[in-house]
């Protein structure tokens, strides 16, 4: 079975890989397998997790014993109704006359995930990111815990240049997406030096893609010739 | 001969050849492959002086196939397999601050660990989860598993598998329920983290095999997140890392680490530098660096030279690239009057 399963994978793999080459049937039919069978795995998953093994465990819930054999009895959590019925309602969509009924749960989605995620982010993604760009740029005044001696603690090269680099892009970077100057002279230029600075980042960015990606390829490379193979170590 | 018979002629030799192959691996005729140090470099220089012609082909005005460029960067990705040079890897700051983190637990600490990924994600990932599950269980830390996608239990499972398969790891004698726990998967991302933040056990009343929460004895006592000290999360997207900070880091205070796709990495590098994450390993390089320091060499490091490589090669093309749209004579239009 082991072998079936092995070789399986091995003609699928060159299958998607053979459109490199060009279009063709293998191709064609390996797509057409990997979409059947992950469009069934996750309608499965999804149905067995969420309205199984939440809503309908949660409003029947099944019978429990503890240790000594009794039974322990659990109260159904009629809440869950709601959101049963808000997903009910998103299926109105599939009868043209009554689609307009679906906008009632889908406004409830955006509307608390809007409030949820305001909350989350303004905290995380902008309070504690603009806290971590306020810093000392070349040292600290720091207590000596032996002597109580408040000194001087200078950064290294390699720091200072670090914190020179954060505070010019994030102010440059801020420049940039001020439009209501134009942008002409000193403040043309500044934001001419933020443009440059996300460019470095878009750059970086788009090198860690290809590494992302080159890493799936390195993947399938060791299973060809390694698992299927057995001609790498 | 037509194109099409030409196609299936090859395609027929290359399944041919497999099953001979296949069949000297079962039998054990034919082993693996490797190049001495001297063909490597050989091999190497080759495939130097192949892109010098072809950046020399391309000022001259004769442009490649794109299927050149596909070939070539297959080439960089399967030959440094086997070839026997060694890769120097450098430490960044971000995986020495996570290896840190773990190195400052006393034995016995309970370490959370997230799997949100799945398989298309495992070339990058997995590597991480091998050598820090390795490197929990050799250092008697306690490892509660648990996942926000629905495959991540299952990865987590063949990590496993691979850190409990070393002898180090085995002469422990470790017991499942008392030295690593495996929760399963738990569906509702960042709200589950929320609940968890309160009540663990109201997010996994059983575990992956089916065994109560209150039953397994390294997670009857553990409450909440006050009783995890340290956590790590693999992540491959939504919901991952971002989601962990948002809630278990900045309203829990859960001190956590993290190892994620190289896609996603770039973003959290400022979770890093604002002390919301106690380290983090980026992509393979991050899964190898970190194999590098815990003394663990294992797929992370394997791949690095591959993933080298393949870089070279990229490089080498988007210089060839370049060149091609230099001498093209392409001049820059004016906007609205382009062709």
């Amino acid at each position: 079975m082991e072998h079936i399963a092995v070789w399986v994978a091995a003609f699928l793999t060159l299958g998607i890989v053979s459109f490199l080459y060009k279009d063709n049937p293998w191709y064609k039919l390996s797509e057409s397998i990997f979409v059947g069978i992950s469009a069934g795995y996750w309608f499965v998953v999804l149905f067995w997790d969420n309205v199984h093994g939440k809503f309908w465990t949660g409003v029947f819930p099944p019978e429990e014993y503890d240790a000594a054999g009794n039974v322990i009895t659990k109260d159904p959590d009629w809440m869950l109704w709601i959101g049963a019925l808000l997903g009910i309602l998103m299926l109105a969509r599939l009868v043209p006359k009554f689609g307009w009924i679906s906008r009632w749960p889908l406004a409830f989605i955006v509307g608390s995930t809007a409030g949820l995620y305001l909350i989350n982010y303004f905290s995380s993604n902008m309070m504690r990111q603009v806290q971590g760009t306020i810093m000392p740029l070349f040292g600290m005044w720091q207590t000596d815990p032996a002597t109580g001696e408040v000194m001087f603690q200078a950064f290294s090269t390699y720091d200072v240049v670090g914190n020179l680099v954060i505070l010019i892009g994030t102010f440059t970077g801020l420049v940039y997406f001020f439009f209501s100057k134009e942008h002409r002279g000193v403040f043309g230029a500044t934001a001419k030096v933020g443009i440059f600075f996300l460019m470095i980042t878009f750059g970086a960015s788009f090198g860690y893609t290809v590494m992302s990606r080159m890493s799936l390829l390195i993947g399938r490379v060791d299973f060809l010739f390694g698992t299927w193979l057995g001609l790498i170590k | 001969m037509s194109e099409r018979a030409k196609e299936i002629l090859v395609v027929g030799l290359i399944l041919i050849l497999s099953i001979i192959v296949y069949l000297g691996k079962v039998g054990g005729w034919i082993g693996a492959l490797a190049f001495s140090p001297a063909v490597s470099i050989v091999v190497i220089i080759l495939i130097f002086l192949a892109l010098v012609w072809m950046l020399v082909r391309t000022l001259r005005g004769q442009l490649l196939d794109r299927r050149i460029v596909f070939l070539f960067v297959a080439l960089a990705v399967v030959l440094p397999f086997f070839m026997s040079i060694t890769q120097e890897i450098k430490i960044s700051p971000e995986v020495q601050q996570l290896y840190d983190a773990l190195e400052s637990l006393p034995p016995g600490s309970k370490v959370l660990v997230s799997f949100d990924y799945d398989p298309p994600s495992a070339p990058e990932l997995q590597p991480m989860a091998e050598s820090f599950l390795r490197y929990c269980l050799l250092n008697d830390l306690k490892v509660i598993i648990m996942g926000l996608w629905p495959q991540g239990p299952q990865q987590a499972d063949l990590a496993l598998q691979a850190a409990l398969a070393d002898p180090r790891v085995q002469q422990k004698n470790l017991e499942y329920g008392v030295d690593y726990v495996n929760l399963g998967f738990q569906a509702g991302n960042e709200f589950v983290i929320q609940r968890m933040g309160a009540n663990i056990e109201s997010m996994f009343p059983r575990d992956y095999t089916g065994s109560a929460y209150r039953d397994l004895p390294l997670v009857r006592n553990v409450k909440n997140f006050s009783n995890i000290d340290y956590a790590f999360n693999l992540s491959a997207g939504y919901p991952g890392t971002q989601e962990w900070v948002q809630v278990a880091v900045d309203r829990y205070g859960l001190w956590m680490g993290a190892g994620n796709t190289a896609v996603q990495a770039p973003m959290m590098y400022a979770y890093v530098n604002a002390g919301q994450l106690e380290g983090l390993l980026g992509g393979m390089n991050g899964a190898a660096e970190f194999e590098l320091l815990t003394g663990l060499p294992g797929k992370g490091t394997k791949y690095m030279l591959s993933q080298s490589f393949a870089h070279m090669v990229v490089i080498a093309f988007v210089i060839i690239g370049n060149a091609a749209f230099l001498t093209s004579g392409r001049k820059k239009q004016p906007l609205g009057q382009g062709k």
